[in-house]
C-alpha cells in the first residue's frame, strides 16, 4: 500500500484490487474478496455458465443465502414456501440446486445464519475493511460500514464474478460527506441519512463514492453505520463507506468468517492503514450538521422527498413530477405527514432490521398498544438477530403490544413474498425505497425510523417519537 | 449481444423525473429465473389498472406509440434496485434506447451490457425532445451522435469500452477472461487472503 500522494480510503481499497490497470480504451479488471449471492438476481447468470460450460470460480469467496422471495412463516417442508407463491417457491428451489450443481456452500433454511444478504455478512464477520464487496443488489453498499468497498451489480456482472471472480470497472469519482455535532435522543442514523439524501438529492451521489467523514459518523455504532451506508444508493452514489476504527474493530473481533489469533492482529494492522489520508483529494464535498436534525418522515416517491416529522409537506406542485408523486401519495401540500392515518407499520429491511433497530422500536412499543386498525410486522434481518431478539424478550414486547414477529428475510420491504401493503394503505416503513408500489401495488409508503415507526404504530397516526420515549 | 451501429426511430416521452426500476418492471415480475418475454411487464403498473385493463392515458398504450423504438425520459431515468429485468424488459418491448439528462449507474452499466443505447443530453436538447413526441431521431453510435428531425446534430458521451463492445457485438466475459493469467498472479501475490 504504497501511495505516492495523499490517497482516500477509497482510492486505497481499489488500488489494492486492481488486476489490470484501466486505460482510454478498456476499463480495470477488479478483483473482487467478496461475492454475496441470493436467489432473485442470480439465477439467470447459473444460466448463462452452464450455456459456457464454466465452473464457478472461487466458491470459497462467496456467501449464498436466500432472502427476497422467502416466507416470513417458517419454513420446514417445500409446501411451507408455497405461502410466499409460485414463482417465489420455484425461485428459491432454483437457488438450492444451482448452490448445490455449482458446489456453493448455502445459508439455507434450516440455518441459523440465513438472513438478509447485506445482514448477514457483517454478522458473519465476512464483510471486513478493506475488501472489496459485491452483490446483484444496489443495498451492497450497506457493507462499506466497515471500510469495505461494496456495491451493486447486475446479473450479467454477477455472472462475470461467478466465472472469474472480476469485474471491470471504471473507477468512479469521490464525495466525501462530513457530519459535525451528535443526534439528539430519539433522532437516529436513519434520520441522518434521511436528512442528506434530502441535501443532496436523489441523483445527488451519481457516479461516486461517498465518504461518510466527521464526528456525527464515528460516534455511531456500527448498526447505524450500516444504516447510513445502506441508503447511499438512495442519494445515486455506488457505494457509501466508513474508515475502520475501534468501533469497527470491536464489532467484528470473534466473529466466525473474521480472522482469529495472530491473523486477527495483522488484519488490524493493515486495516489501521485504510484511511483517507490528510490533503486527499475528493471530487466533491458536502458537510452537514447533525445536532439541529429531528426525526425525519418522507412524503413522496422518492427518498429525497422528506422533511422533519413536525413539518409541512413543501408545495412545489408547479413541478409535474412532485404533483404526480403527492396525488399518488394522497397527501396535500401544506400540512404536516402527523395528521395522516397509518394502517400498516414494518420494522425491518436491511436498512433497520438490526438488533439496535428492534431494541429502539421495543423501547417505544414496551407496555401499550397498537392502534387499533393497524397491522404492525416485525421482521428481523437475519435468524440470529430474530434469536438474540427473543433471548432479550423482544419478542413477546412486540406480540403483547399485537405486533406480528417473524422469521427472517426482506418482507415487506420489497414484497416478493407475500407480505405487502394492499392498495391505497399507508405504510410507515424503516425500509430504504417509497416508490411506487414498493410495497405492493397501490401501496404509499413513509420512510421512518424504527422509532418513528414504532410510535407511529401506537398512536395510529404517522408520530414524532420524541414524546413516546420511555427510560 | 447483437452488435449495434444505429437507431433510427421516433421517440416516446415519459417527462416523469426520478424512474426508477420498481416502476420500469415491478418486483412481483422478478420471481422469474429467465430474462425472455420480460417486456409484456414493462411499466405494468403505469400500463394497466387494478384490473389488468389498460390504462387509457398512459403514453405506451396510445397506438401513435408502437413501433416508437427510443425512450425520452425525465432526468435520472432507472433509478433504484440494480435488477437487470429492468433493461431485459425496455428490450423486450422493443425500446432500444433511453434519452435523458442523466441515467442512473447501475442500470446505465446493465443496459449497456445487453445492448440498451443510454444517451445523455443537457437540459435544452433534453427539453427540445421533451416538447416534441414522436419526433424522429437517429443514433449514431459510432459517431456518438444523436440527430433530431429539426436538423440538431449533436454528440453525446459514451465509454470508449463501451461503445467498442456495442459496435462489436464484444463477449465482456470473454473479454475478462483473456486476462486469466495476470487474475492468477493478482490470487497468488496478493498480501492477504481474503
Ligand atoms: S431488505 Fe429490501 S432493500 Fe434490503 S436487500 Fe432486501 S429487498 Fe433489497
Amino acid at each position: 500500500m504504497h501511495q505516492s500522494k495523499p490517497g482516500t480510503l477509497f482510492d486505497k481499497v481499489w488500488n489494492d484490487h486492481v488486476v489490470v490497470a484501466e486505460s482510454a480504451d478498456t476499463p480495470a479488471i477488479l478483483y473482487i474478496d467478496l461475492h454475496i449471492i441470493h436467489e432473485v438476481t442470480t439465477p439467470q447468470a447459473f444460466s448463462l455458465l452452464r450455456e459456457k460450460g464454466l465452473p464457478v470460480r472461487r466458491t470459497d469467496l462467496i456467501l449464498a443465502t436466500m432472502d427476497h422471495s422467502t416466507p416470513t412463516t417458517p419454513v420446514t417442508t417445500f409446501k411451507d414456501l408455497e405461502v410466499a407463491g409460485e414463482g417465489a417457491a420455484r425461485q428459491v428451489r432454483q437457488m438450492e440446486e444451482n448452490c448445490r450443481e455449482f458446489g456453493i456452500e448455502l445459508l439455507g433454511f434450516e440455518s441459523i445464519n440465513r438472513g438478509i444478504v447485506h445482514v448477514i455478512g457483517p454478522e458473519l464477520g465476512a464483510t471486513q475493511p478493506g475488501k472489496t464487496i459485491v452483490c446483484g443488489d444496489s443495498h451492497t453498499s450497506t457493507h462499506g460500514a466497515l471500510g469495505a468497498l461494496a456495491f451493486g451489480i447486475g446479473t450479467t456482472e454477477v455472472g462475470h464474478v461467478l466465472a472469474t471472480q472480476c469485474l471491470l470497472q471504471r473507477k468512479p469519482k469521490t464525495l466525501e460527506i462530513s457530519v459535525s455535532g451528535t443526534l439528539a435522543r430519539g433522532v437516529t442514523a436513519k434520520d441522518l441519512v434521511l436528512a442528506i439524501i434530502g441535501k443532496i438529492g436523489v441523483d445527488g451521489g451519481t457516479e461516486h463514492v461517498i465518504e461518510y467523514r466527521g464526528d456525527a459518523i464515528s460516534s455511531l455504532d456500527m448498526d447505524a453505520r450500516m444504516t447510513v451506508c445502506n441508503m447511499s444508493i438512495e442519494a445515486g452514489a455506488r457505494a457509501g463507506m466508513i474508515a475502520p476504527d475501534e468501533t469497527t474493530y470491536e464489532f467484528l473481533s470473534g466473529r466466525p468468517r473474521a480472522p482469529q489469533g495472530a491473523d486477527w492482529d495483522k488484519a488490524v494492522a493493515r486495516w489501521a492503514q485504510l484511511r483517507s489520508d490528510d490533503g486527499a483529494h475528493f471530487d466533491r464535498s458536502v458537510s452537514l450538521s447533525a445536532s439541529e436534525l429531528s426525526p425525519m418522515v418522507t412524503y413522496g416517491t422518492n427518498p429525497g422527498m422528506v422533511i422533519g416529522v413536525n413539518d409541512a409537506v413543501p408545495d412545489r406542485t408547479s413541478d409535474p413530477s412532485f404533483r404526480k408523486a403527492l396525488d399518488y401519495m394522497q397527501i396535500a401540500a401544506g400540512k404536516p405527514m402527523t395528521e395522516y392515518d397509518v394502517d400498516v407499520v414494518f420494522v425491518g429491511s436491511c436498512t433497520n432490521s438490526r438488533l439496535t433497530d428492534l431494541q429502539e422500536a421495543a423501547d417505544i412499543v414496551k407496555g401499550r398498544q397498537v392502534a387499533a386498525g393497524v397491522r404492525m410486522l416485525v421482521v428481523p434481518g437475519s435468524q440470529q438477530i430474530k434469536k438474540d431478539a427473543e433471548a432479550l424478550g423482544l419478542d413477546r414486547v412486540f406480540t403483547a403490544a399485537g405486533a406480528e414477529w417473524r422469521e427472517a428475510g426482506c418482507s415487506m420491504c420489497i414484497g416478493m413474498n407475500g407480505d405487502t401493503v394492499a392498495r391505497g394503505q399507508l405504510s410507515v416503513s424503516t425500509s430504504n425505497r417509497n416508490f411506487e408500489g414498493r410495497q405492493g401495488v397501490g401501496s404509499r409508503t413513509v420512510l421512518a425510523s424504527p422509532m418513528t415507526a414504532a410510535a407511529s404504530a401506537i398512536r395510529g397516526k404517522v408520530a414524532d417519537p420524541r414524546p413516546y420515549l420511555q427510560d | 449481444m447483437k452488435a449495434i451501429k444505429k437507431i433510427v426511430s421516433r421517440t416516446v416521452v415519459m417527462p416523469t423525473t426520478d424512474i426508477d426500476t420498481d416502476q420500469i418492471i415491478p418486483a412481483r415480475f422478478l420471481t422469474t429465473t429467465s430474462r425472455e418475454g420480460l417486456g409484456r411487464f414493462a411499466f405494468n403498473d403505469l400500463r394497466r389498472d387494478a384490473d389488468g385493463n389498460d390504462n387509457e392515458g398512459f403514453v405506451l398504450n396510445r397506438p401513435e406509440t408502437r413501433g416508437c423504438n427510443v425512450l425520452v425520459a425525465g432526468n435520472n431515468f432507472g433509478c433504484g434496485s440494480s435488477r437487470e429485468h429492468a433493461p431485459w424488459a425496455l428490450l423486450d418491448y422493443g425500446f432500444k434506447a433511453v434519452i435523458s439528462t442523466e441515467i442512473a449507474d447501475i442500470f446505465k452499466n446493465n443496459s449497456l451490457k445487453n445492448g440498451l443505447v443510454p444517451v445523455v443530453v443537457t437540459a435544452d436538447v433534453h427539453q427540445n425532445l421533451l416538447a416534441r413526441p414522436g419526433t424522429e431521431v437517429a443514433i449514431d453510435i459510432e459517431t456518438q451522435t444523436l440527430t433530431i428531425d429539426d436538423g440538431t446534430s449533436i454528440e453525446f458521451p459514451m465509454d470508449g469500452f463501451a461503445r467498442y463492445c456495442l459496435l462489436q457485438g464484444v463477449d465482456q466475459l470473454g473479454f475478462i477472461r483473456q486476462q486469466i493469467a495476470a487474475i492468477e498472479s493478482f490470487e497468488e501475490q496478493r498480501p492477504w487472503t481474503p
